[in-house]
């Protein structure tokens, strides 16, 4: 049981830095569909880095780079030109599979090196570890799961306790009344599409460095969807994304866990678990009908100051 | 102002889309590159030969493991053959059709397809274009004159591969990690079940799906549930090297397929089920180029050296060395075919009865798992 529990919290950790960088991003307003392409080149650059550096460090560091790349592409598109935000977000998807596969061919099937392997091995934490139940789930993972903690807790902060983050979502609400007010709409929008597209790219490089260290061509399989529906299914907030992302990756693995104990049940139906929690969460929000479980305002909204 | 905007970011989406293409079909634009229309026109004893593949030449897998015979097809003709190939072509008719329409454009006469979504488009294209040459990898349709279908007795590997890990298990239970409970999926799942049983009647085989073909991660939690089971030989159906890492991770075997993955996975592998395809793309367009090619239904066996198991790593013990060379003799004369009865499903009932042995077309009728084996059949 233990055993599940804590393989949930692996599966469920790259959709949760994916999860935060989309609410980041649609905090400013900013519906950004090339999450899974972002998760990609995250993917492939985090692990290329990590193969010729032998440096995790290096590694993720390229990662994030790939990712603030990527979204600040969409973001020059969407923000400066203001293209339509579901088309870019689209072409990103795509671009980042073929930029994935494309620098892939070269190291296709290689393995990462054991520094690395090292470095991102399960390291528990003294006394928390010790927990009963939870200590084994919880703390007894790899550094990136503990950042993924630690992510949440600051991106809380910041969007409720900062002045930042409410200058962000007030952005991301009426980007019009945000502007009468002196915040910078572009630079705030910007700022946020990079740091979102980042975390999407560190959520990639989870899956090629640690979950499976071998590149392979097909190593985000539709995981960056499951985060855009993640989004919805948290009403933008980072504590429920963080339940949600864990959720989801035990979801992930239930239908596994299931048939090798003989219960065989369809995995059709598991697959759809995700998505179908989605749906009633959405209409139970909706019912429900509180301000702060609504998308922001301006969703998706291009900003024309001229237009006011 | 805004009008050079919208220019502008039309630009770049155009920029970001070409940069795709380039991504995915460079290998298709180099040889293009190579063959002026002057050339082809001048050197008719070239023969151009076009491949559509469902994914990249680099997947890790099935596609891969089609290239490998596409490379082996290259280096034994030489200059007498260019080849133009297509990466991630989806299954769709229209687009396997224009795929393939484009390579004969640039003087393709024989076209290969090798996925089995390819089969409708390529049926079609066979009526249209007479001269041309159409081969279908897995496919159960032909014509008699310019389409033919050609497949491997993967039964046979996989039963081999089932000895392995008959003989190797210590728990006494072997985990498979299958894409989808579909006949071909089933087939090696019993092949692999009744080779492990030959040699240890107490074996159970306890088998998970993904529904997918290639998902790495999944692949890899599947394995990694059927470890936590007791499992300690992971063998799979799909096309990642996940089963074989999870499998190293918990120090457990695994066999692989498609590829040769000693490599990559070099603390779990014993090895791997794996297609020779250059086998029959050799002597086939041989046979076309000569004008002597009657369109046949392949279906190859260890015998052809169309299918085997990729070099036992020195994780294989002495003893399922020898025993698995020993039957793989046997198999290759012909003398031991895989599914004999009596064989029982998983249900108890009689499948094959005793003195009876399947036939291809017995086997690929399978639609149930055989006795010892948990997992759905459907």
């Amino acid at each position: 049981m233990e055993g599940y529990f804590a393989a949930a919290i692996i599966a469920g950790t790259p959709l949760l830095f994916a999860t935060l960088g989309e609410l980041i991003t649609e905090k400013a307003g900013h519906l950004n569909l090339g999450v899974e392409g972002l998760m990609m080149m995250g993917a492939i650059i985090g692990f290329i880095v990590g193969l010729r550096s032998q440096n995790p460090a290096l590694a993720i560091v390229g990662a994030l780079a790939a990712g603030s790349i990527g979204s600040a592409l969409y973001g020059f598109l969407t923000v400066t030109l203001r293209a339509n935000h579901v088309v870019t977000g689209l072409t990103l998807t795509v671009f980042g599979q073929g930029f994935a596969s494309f620098l892939g061919q070269n190291v296709m099937g290689s393995v990462i090196p054991a520094s690395i392997k090292q470095f991102f091995a399960p390291k528990p934490i003294p006394l928390l570890s010790d927990i009963p139940f939870l200590g084994p789930i919880f703390f007894r993972q790899d550094i990136l799961v503990y950042c993924g903690y630690l992510m949440v807790v600051l991106v809380t902060l910041y969007l409720y306790k900062t002045r930042l983050g409410l200058n962000l979502r007030a952005v991301g609400e009426n980007a019009a009344a945000a502007d009468a007010s002196g915040i910078n709409v572009t630079a705030y929008r910007y700022v946020h599409i990079i740091i979102g597209g980042a975390l999407c790219g560190l959520g990639g490089a989870y899956m090629s460095l640690i979950t499976v260290p071998v590149w392979q061509e097909n190593v985000i399989a539709g995981r960056g969807w499951i985060a855009v529906a993640l989004v919805i299914f948290a009403s933008w907030n980072p504590i429920k994304a963080l339940i949600g992302a864990f959720l989801f990756g035990g979801l992930n693995i239930l239908g596994f866990r299931l048939q090798s104990m003989g219960i065989h049940i369809s995995q059709y139906l598991i697959d759809m678990l995700p998505y179908a929690t989605t749906i009633i969460i959405v209409i139970i929000s909706t019912r429900k009908n509180k301000k702060e479980d609504m998308a922001p305002g301006d969703l998706s909204n291009p900003y024309f100051r001229e237009e006011r | 102002m805004k009008k050079s905007k919208k220019v502008l970011s039309l630009m770049l989406a155009m920029v970001m889309s070409v940069a795709v293409f380039t991504g995915c079909s460079k290998p298709a634009g180099e040889t293009n590159d190579a063959a002026p229309t002057e050339e082809t026109a001048a050197t008719d004893d070239v023969t151009t030969i076009g491949f559509l593949y469902i994914g990249s030449k680099t997947d890790g897998g099935y596609s891969q493991a089609q290239h490998n015979g596409t490379m082996a097809v290259e280096e034994y003709f030489g200059d007498k053959v260019k080849t133009l190939i297509a990466e991630n072509v989806s299954e769709d008719k229209q687009t396997v059709k224009s795929t393939a329409i484009n390579m004969i454009d640039e003087g393709a006469t024989i076209i290969i397809g090798t996925s089995y979504g390819f089969m409708d488009g390529l049926d079609e294209l066979a009526t249209e274009y007479p001269d041309i040459t159409f081969l279908h990898f897995s496919g159960n349709k032909m014509n008699d004159t310019n389409f033919g279908n050609y497949f491997g007795a993967m039964e046979e590997p996989r039963y081999l591969s089932g000895i392995i890990a008959g003989m190797q298990t210590k728990t006494n239970k072997l985990g498979y990690v299958a894409a989808y409970p579909y006949t071909e999926v089933l087939i090696g799942i019993n092949a692999f079940a009744l080779g492990a049983q030959s040699v240890n009647p107490d074996v159970e085989v306890n088998v998970v799906y993904i529904n997918s073909w290639n998902d790495p991660a999944n692949e890899k939690s599947a394995a990694e549930s059927l470890l936590a089971q007791g499992c300690d030989v992971i063998t799979q159906h799909c096309d990642s090297a996940g089963p074989q890492l999870a499998a190293q991770d918990a120090n457990a075997l695994a066999i692989g397929y498609n590829l040769d993955n000693s490599a990559v996975a070099p603390g779990s592998f014993l090895t791997a089920p794996i297609w020779h395809h250059e086998k029959y793309l050799i002597p086939t367009i041989e046979k076309i180029i000569k004008g002597e090619y009657t369109p046949e239904s392949y279906y190859g066996t260890m015998k052809d050296g169309y299918i085997g198991l990729a070099p036992m790593t020195d994780l294989v013990s002495a003893e399922a060395k020898a025993k698995v060379e020993e039957v793989q003799a046997q198999i290759a004369a012909g003398e031991h075919p895989i599914f004999v009865g009596p064989i029982k499903d998983n249900q108890g009932n009689v499948v094959v009865p005793e003195g009876e042995t399947l036939d291809r077309a017995g086997i690929w009728s399978m639609n149930y798992l055989v006795e010892g084996v948990t997992g759905r059949d459907n």
